[in-house]
């Protein structure tokens, strides 16, 4: 606290308002690291919440039958499920917590640019978590249009719920939105001097690029939910077409920010696991410079694909061919991102220890899950398999075996930083064998049930489809126990867990380059300047690969 | 601006470390960037909040261009009923349109006054920005009592009501904020020439109001 930053000029704002100890993280604290943990652990308590929901939806679909909660349970349940899934675990996690966390570090400042706006933007998202789980027991029935709530179905559901829905996630996309205002002004305007943009840790780029997105498509997601609600609370026809409404335009605007919602799910996760591929294989990043253009090749043409959501739904055919080429475009840059990370491991001097595994499995299941993406943006083959579970195991092998295997990773990586004590590696690995064979098991066969024309979102299904469902079951099963050693290891090790010392990884960025756990201004004296955050193998004493392929970058 | 900047930085750089240039990442600077380096991090410190209040007003931008879309694509492709027009009286719409452009001039007087320390003559502008801000909003209330059409009349009247009402909220905070800042021009106030930052958010907040009102009187008015 010895060191001056502009928000101390007004020191009275911080004092009163940080209690010690463990009550600070139910504090309205401006510590971005404070901050950045209540995100985690309030993401993780829904993700506990989403994952319940899920094994409900996977238990219900064990038997062919509507047997184990009424149709309208069930149509409650998956809403919530996926609402809560993204809108209250991956992006604040994905985003806010390890945003909040390493970019003051990345960037060698001492805060957040804005850090009341910051702890705004988390304490916007518990009262909206428990709005929305709530509506299912305070307003009769919750939201059961999905998470897409498209008109006319979200008109006809039951109304308060509907509206419920939307008040949270218009208060969660504020949250999103202000967090994002806050990640760009610290990226660009709060830069330690003499650091330069393309030497910023890959992370920073990734957030940048995110951010950009969140402040260019979530509006256009408040504007339409705001119209939503015109229709189902005055009863205006903006989508409805029996008063002359159109469902196509709510459609147009919510891909529009729904397509970018992906890419804020997932880009963040590129950032991340460009952060741990280099420390534990102990070589420079491959390609930085074309991972910076890649993130923001991905921003651009995120921005314009999101009809590839549409093609069933009466798309003119220049649209369809605009659509379908825009969105196979994003494989180039993707794909470079891809190779990257393959050649940042080629030849290097690997520590497979549960941050790589999951890394690892991250790239795995991303190209898996890319590869679907690419068949899918194939107008023909779209059709076909359009709402069927092809989607559904699609889009569950981005966002978990891509994103949420870089949110493990990332904790086993960044958990010695955040309490000084190193995760254990045995139960690391059982979680990553737990989880791998859990999800691969349970979204594999999803794709095959799709093909053969499962529909996504019903209660009951053919009993030809019964086999393959049970193995998906079973799957979820697996990623559910998966769950028991990460929280048991979580909790014991916050408490009894080896020490871990300053930089077990021996990294080189800059959020090692202090204690563990840091100071509440993140160094004792002033900001290190690390303009090589990847330079491994270059002042070391050679090791058996330590032959960088490219000069760092 | 740059007195203000680098003796900020003068003040951050002789509070951060005592025993200053001792530690090793100073080390790590090269020779010479120093200069470099105390602008940037001055530039930093006073830039980031308007920049931020910018990227905001891109994010509400946004929400306004997705109601435009759906307005230009309801009116594209959804057939209004018989007897139904998207005639509207030009009139009043047009003088508010004078009353908001003419608002933003005084806005831009009342910061050039602030900037050169009359802050009374600061004042005097905002309180007339404010009292344009309050005649539009006010014709806004003379056109909605007295149009032919209701919200839920047609899709025409529902996004009409909704693009101009959504601009009104924005018209009434920015309204609001003019009235305190001007609260706090008067002596003794938070605002003076060298620390004016709530005068300039409400000024940019208030010209992205105005250009929106332009774009919102084209495309529902002339077009």
């Amino acid at each position: 606290m010895t060191v001056a930053t502009p928000r101390e000029l007004e020191p009275q704002l911080q004092e009163p308002l940080q209690p010690a100890g463990w009550l600070r993280y139910f504090s309205f604290s401006l510590d971005h690291k404070v901050i950045g943990l209540q995100y985690l652990v309030c993401g993780f308590f829904f993700y506990l919440v989403g994952g319940l929901l899920a094994g409900a939806i996977r238990t219900e679909l064990a038997t062919p039958l509507s047997d184990f909660m009424p149709r309208d349970t069930y149509n409650e349940v998956l809403t919530l499920h996926g609402t809560v899934m993204i809108f209250l675990w991956i992006v604040p996690v994905v985003n806010g917590a390890f945003g909040n966390y390493l970019i003051p570090f990345y960037v060698g400042a001492r805060d957040m640019a804005f850090p009341r706006l910051n702890a705004v933007a988390f304490w916007m998202i518990p009262p909206a978590g428990l709005l929305l789980i709530s509506s299912y027991f305070l307003a009769g029935a919750a939201a059961q249009s999905g998470w897409t709530a498209y008109p006319p179905l979200s008109l006809t559901t039951p109304a308060a719920g509907q509206i419920v829905w939307i008040l949270s996630v218009l208060l969660l996309g504020g949250s999103s939105i202000f967090g994002a205002v806050n990640f760009i002004a610290t990226v660009l305007k709060l830069r330690r001097p003499g650091l330069k943009l393309m030497q910023l840790p890959m992370y920073c780029w990734a957030m940048l690029g995110t951010s950009l997105l969140v402040v260019l498509s979530t509006p256009v997601l408040a504007g339409v939910l705001i119209l939503l609600s015109f229709d189902i609370i005055a009863h205006t026809g903006f989508f409805n077409p029996a008063l002359g409404g159109n469902v196509v335009v709510y459609q147009h605007l919510f891909w529009f920010y729904s397509h970018p919602a992906v890419y804020i799910m997932v880009l963040p996760a590129f950032g991340l696991v460009s952060e741990i591929l280099p420390v534990h294989s102990r070589k420079p990043l491959f390609g930085y410079t074309t991972m910076v253009y890649s993130i923001m090749a991905i921003v651009f043409l995120g921005l314009i694909v999101w009809a590839h959501h549409m093609f069933t739904s009466g798309t003119p055919p220049w649209m369809r061919l605009f659509f379908t080429i825009a969105t196979s475009f994003i494989a180039v840059p993707t794909g470079i991102k891809f190779f990257n990370w393959l050649a940042t491991l080629w030849g290097g001097k690997i520590a497979l220890n549960s941050a790589m595994l999951f890394s690892c499995g991250f790239i795995l299941n991303f190209v898996f899950g890319g590869i679907t993406g690419i068949t899918l943006a194939q107008v023909p083959f779209d059709i076909h398999v359009h709402d069927t579970y092809y989607v559904v195991g699609h889009f569950h092998y981005i966002v978990y075996g891509g994103t949420v295997f870089v949110i493990f990773a990332s904790l086993y990586h960044w958990y010695p930083k955040f309490t000084g004590r190193l995760l254990n590696e045995d139960l690391g690995r059982l979680h990553f064998v737990l989880t791998f064979i859990g999800f691969n098991l349970c979204f594999l066969p999803q794709h095959w049930l799709g093909l053969n024309g499962m529909p996504r979102r019903v209660a009951e299904y053919d009993p030809t489809f019964s086999t393959l469902n049970q193995v998906s079951s079973v799957g979820a099963l697996i990623m559910a126990i998966s769950t028991l050693p990460l929280l048991i290891n979580v909790v014991v090790t916050a408490l009894y867990g080896t020490p871990a010392g300053d930089n077990p990884w021996n990294a080189l960025t800059p959020e090692w380059l202090t204690t563990s756990p840091p100071p509440v201004e993140n160094w004792s004296g002033e900001a290190p300047l690390v303009t090589e955050p990847y330079g491994y193998g270059q002042h070391q004493p050679a090791g058996p690969s330590s032959h960088p392929l490219t000069p760092a970058a | 601006m740059t007195s203000i900047s680098s003796s900020s930085a003068a003040s951050a750089a002789s509070g951060s470390t005592a025993s200053a240039s001792t530690t090793r990442t100073d080390s790590l600077l090269p020779e010479g960037s120093e200069h470099l380096a105390s602008q940037e991090s001055a530039d930093a410190h006073h830039d980031a909040r308007l920049f931020g209040l910018a990227t905001f007003l891109v994010a509400d931008g946004m929400t306004f261009a997705g109601f435009f879309a759906a307005y230009l694509t309801f009116r594209a492709v959804n057939p209004l009923p018989e007897g139904s027009t998207y005639e509207l009286e030009l009139l009043l719409p047009t003088i508010n349109t004078v009353l908001l452009l003419v608002s933003s001039f005084t806005f831009h007087r009342a910061g050039q006054a602030c900037r050169a320390d009359q802050l009374s003559k600061a004042r005097s502008w905002l309180l007339v920005t404010g009292g344009l801000g309050l005649a539009f909003l006010a014709g806004q209330m003379v056109e909605y009592f007295t149009l032919p059409f209701g919200l839920t009349d047609n899709l025409f009247a529902s996004t009409f009501y909704a693009l101009t009402g959504f601009h009104g909220l924005h018209v009434t905070l920015g309204a609001i904020c003019i009235g305190i800042v001007a609260l706090q021009t008067r002596p003794g106030g938070a605002i003076s020439a060298s620390s004016h930052f709530g005068l300039e958010a409400a000024e940019l907040y208030w010209h992205f109001v105005d250009g929106i009102w332009v774009v919102l009187y084209g495309i529902l008015y002339l077009l």
